[in-house]
């Protein structure tokens, strides 16, 4: 089980999910992807988006100024 | 309209850069949330997906040519507002860079990445004798109103003007 990372703190909306959603889209099932992102609306979306496509949210972590969003591949 | 079968159909009638951000902002959005996502382009909005980025003679007969040449490709595309004879689209590019937001270009590979069912217009082609093959490879397919109506059956739909 690998884990992968993606800062997407320097994206705005859409290319927020987009980069998670293609994130995902390549990983293996079982794999983590560590998401870096900023509070408000990626902190919101982000992870209840991954959650309507089926993933699994595994931990929201808040590191500094940033969180960190840990996301299972189903 | 259950979970399963969330679906976005977007209508892009303009040429303008602006409402093409606009459009390939709401498309790629909705499809990296899982919504089934049609973008049907007719009229002006053809001009975003033409192959040929700049102003070229495209299309059959006197008319058509001359059409197709003053409108130019999706580098042409003016801005809705303020466009000051073209600079303000690349002006605005860059200032979109510059903040971080994503650029047409972007979008229009995003929204290929995502699946994003981009259509164009069986009838507005004829019109301005524009083929398939002048538009990009991305152009899935070129319908009419009742197979549009078919694909956006129970979702929702929105008309870019």
């Amino acid at each position: 089980m690998a884990t992968h990372t993606i800062d997407i703190t320097k994206e705005h909306c859409p290319m927020t999910f987009v980069k998670v959603k293609l994130a995902l889209a390549k990983i293996a099932r079982g794999d983590l992807l560590d998401v870096l992102l900023t509070e408000g609306e990626p902190l919101t979306n982000v992870p209840r988006s991954a959650e309507e496509q089926g993933q699994k949210v595994r931990e929201v972590r808040k590191e500094g100024e940033f969180y960190h969003v840990l996301i299972e591949r189903t | 309209m259950s979970e399963e079968t969330k679906k976005l159909s977007i209508i892009c009638f303009s040429g303008d850069f602006d409402k093409a951000v606009a459009a390939f902002t709401l498309a790629t959005g909705a499809a990296a949330v899982n919504y089934e996502v049609h973008v049907f382009f007719t009229f002006w909005g053809l001009n975003i997906l033409k192959k040929k980025p700049g102003r070229t003679f495209v299309g059959k007969g006197f008319m058509a040519r001359m059409f197709n040449f003053l409108m130019g490709g999706p580098k042409n595309l003016p801005l809705s507002r303020l466009n000051f004879a073209g600079i303000s689209p690349k002006l605005m590019t860059g200032m979109m860079k510059k903040r971080n937001v994503a650029t047409l270009e972007e979008l229009v590979f995003a929204a290929k990445e995502l699946k994003v069912n981009l259509i164009a217009c069986e009838m507005a082609m004829h019109i301005l004798g524009v083929k398939k093959e002048d538009l990009i490879e991305e152009v899935m397919e070129v319908i009419g109103v009742p197979t549009f109506l078919e694909k956006s059956k129970d979702g929702q739909v929105i008309f870019i003007s």
